[in-house]
């Protein structure tokens, strides 16, 4: 007797609760984003800031909006394009992810965009930085930066500071010629000449060859675009050859002197002029109190251009179905967020409602010690710059 | 211009201190070792993390690059190498190139893939001028520290005993065990300080390669260019076959940018028409 009634209970306690969850399941169907990134290989260290931002993002301000609860499916691609795709295919079909997120380079962003359009959910690139991205699906959102967008407002500043002559020495790949062909156009516009435009191989680091014919030359700058990780080898040659001294401005893309690794690169780095849409020592209230969240939780680190990129594309997603009330169709979030602004660590940033790329402003920062640290400190501002390469 | 020359051959006696260890495994013992650059890469995080984490300073780093990669070389034809010599070059090859993906991975995993970044010390920085001349102080180093190694490896096999050994060793394994000499130790020893070497050249070329777990895989193209240029039956020959391809992929990429990177290789398909078995190759 005892017994019965004691699995009676049970039962009746376990149907009770069995019927609450799927109650509670019933209300908010959980919104899941998938998250493909680049965790393992030569771009590990964009998934692993794009990650933490994500986390600090959702950690700052809980993971339920308009009464969904938000999840995020991480997967890695290793920067393969192949295996971008294989992923966004799987969490759209079987995660049934309502929206996907991250792609690290530009190959990545455009493997999924065909999906995106087809699937009809929102894409939100945090990394890739190529202009053309956001035509290839009606479903991008971009909340990175692009390369002509950066690139034309550093001509336009050389330029104005009375660079007449100078030299572009770019990485050989997608994103370093799109910056060549744009500093050259942009300069060129403004009345300036360049006189010589090199193409590094991107397997060869050692720059002496390069750096040697720009001594030649005696430009009044060279404007510099290499990948991240290769910028702090390349200042150092620029400095052993005597270079910083010479009276040859070094111009670069903020990258060259990227956050994450700034610290590292010694006295070299301070020879630098950059131009970008992002610096850990951005003077502002929410800034200093993004970088030191971001710190605490990822042991000290500084974050990155790509830690804001994916930090504000959690934003968007956030604003995005607050407005739609917990609405997650494709086309209702993303007209949603088309025309949003608000105020980012980096500074006021919007969406443009015509191109859905990023509008934002750019700073030009120059590398200077403070505290014994090395930090990117912003002297000039570019408001509100449109990516050029579709602006007109 | 003379700046361009020497730093050509900066560039080339780098590689040939990295080369030099495949070299010997590959023209004495005859054994294809393509994870030559994995012990390069090694020497180069031991010398970028004593520099950063323990803060020692870059001279005392060199020998401790050079004996934690002879010593994980010795380790590694102890209990790997060794049951591979009688193997076919594919089986060696299948094998040693599975070996630099491993380490790939594991430097990845245990360091991060993060470029490793270090700081010479100041006299080692700018540049000197020697009659008009200006040259970077680092790839003067360089040049002295790499010929010097050039003259003791070159005394050592002609001159010492050990020197002499080997060479028996190699010329003919069987007469030489006839004679009494422990081969198989010889061997080991060899193979120990051809990857000391891989070690120390991955150490002193952080500051013109740069570092990170991709470094094997972008070495390998260039070690093997030296070696098959230069031929394997003695360490002249992949000497000047460096000293060839540092200068002329430095001016290539100077006077002819449009050639830039390719111009190695074809270098390397002319010198091969012409000399197939090498600069220097023996009558064997």
């Amino acid at each position: 007797m005892k017994r019965r009634v004691f699995l009676g209970t049970a039962m009746a306690s376990a149907a009770a609760f069995s019927l609450s969850a799927r109650g509670v399941m019933a209300a908010a169907k959980p919104f899941e984003i998938g998250l493909i990134l680049p965790m393992t290989g030569p771009f590990a260290s964009t998934g692993r800031q794009i990650e933490a931002a994500v986390r600090l993002y959702i950690a700052q301000n809980g993971d339920e909006v308009a009464g969904r609860k938000i999840e995020i499916v991480l997967r890695d691609d290793a920067s393969v394009a192949d295996a971008t795709k294989r992923h966004a295919q799987e969490l759209i079909v079987r995660e049934k992810v309502e929206a996907l997120a991250g792609f690290g380079l530009t190959p990545l962003a455009l493997a999924t965009a065909p999906l995106s359009a087809q699937a009809k959910i929102p894409q939100i690139v945090m990394a890739a930085a190529t202009s053309s991205i956001t035509e290839a699906s009606p479903f991008i959102i971009r909340t990175s930066y692009t390369t002509p967008q950066v690139t034309a407002k550093i001509a336009e500043w050389a330029s104005g500071d009375g660079v007449r002559k100078a030299v572009t020495l770019v990485s050989d790949y997608g994103p370093g010629i799109d910056a060549e062909k744009t500093f050259i156009k942009t300069f060129g516009e403004a009345g300036g000449q360049v006189v010589e435009s090199l193409r590094v191989p991107l397997a060869n680091p050692d720059f002496a060859p390069f750096l040697q014919k720009v001594a030649d030359q005696k430009p009044d700058a060279i404007f510099v675009f290499v990948p991240s990780g290769v910028g702090a080898p390349f200042m150092k040659q620029f400095v052993e050859r005597g270079l910083n001294t010479s009276g040859i401005k070094l111009l670069a893309d903020g990258g060259v002197t990227d956050d994450d690794i700034l610290d590292s690169m010694g006295d070299p780095a301070l020879v630098a002029i950059t131009g970008f849409h992002y610096s850990a020592g951005h003077d502002s209230a929410l800034n200093k109190e993004f970088v030191k969240a971001f710190g605490a939780a990822n042991n000290g680190s500084r974050p990155n251009f790509m830690a804001v990129g994916g930090y504000d594309g959690m934003h968007a997603l956030y604003t995005g179905l607050e407005a739609t009330k917990g609405d997650s169709t494709g086309q209702a979030l993303i007209e949603a967020i088309k025309g949003k602004a608000w105020e980012s660590p980096r500074g006021p940033i919007s969406i443009d409602p015509n191109t859905r790329d990023i509008v934002q402003n750019v700073y030009m920062r120059r590398v200077e010690r403070i505290e014994g640290k090395l930090w990117n400190v912003e002297f000039q501002t570019f408001d509100a710059v449109k990516d050029p390469g579709k602006a007109g | 211009m003379l700046t361009i020359l020497i730093d050509g051959i900066a560039y080339g006696m780098l590689l040939f201190v990295m080369a030099s260890g495949l070299a010997v495994t590959l023209g004495l013992m005859n054994f294809v070792n393509l994870a030559h650059g994995a012990f390069a890469m090694l020497g180069g995080y031991v010398t970028a993390l004593a520099m950063n984490r323990l803060g020692l300073p870059f001279l005392a780093t060199l020998p401790l690059a050079f004996l934690a990669s002879a010593a994980l070389g010795a380790i590694a034809e102890r209990t790997l190498y060794v049951w591979l010599y009688r193997r076919s070059h594919l089986d060696q090859v299948l094998f040693s190139i599975a070996l630099v993906f491993m380490s790939m991975a594991a430097a990845d995993w245990l360091v991060g893939s993060q470029q490793q970044l270090i700081t010479l010390p100041a006299w080692l920085q700018g540049r000197l001028e020697i009659a008009g001349v200006a040259i970077g102080r680092y790839r003067l180093f360089l040049i002295l520290v790499c010929a010097a190694l050039v003259v003791a490896l070159q005394l050592i096999l002609a001159r010492t005993r050990f020197g002499a050994r080997l060479r028996a060793a190699v010329d003919n394994q069987r007469v030489a065990r006839g004679l009494g000499i422990n081969v198989s130790a010889i061997f080991a020893a060899t193979f120990a300080v051809g990857s000391g070497l891989a070690g120390l050249g991955g150490a002193l070329g952080i500051e013109l390669l740069g570092l990170d777990p991709s470094f094997p895989l972008k070495i390998l193209v260039y070690v093997m260019i030296v070696v098959t240029i230069g031929g394997t039956s003695s360490l002249t020959g992949p000497f000047i076959a460096a000293l060839i391809i540092g200068v002329a992929d430095v001016a290539g990429k100077y006077y002819l940018p449009e050639l830039g990177a390719f111009l190695i290789y074809l270098m390397m398909i002319v010198l091969l028409v012409l000399r197939p078995q090498g600069l220097i190759a023996s009558g064997r």
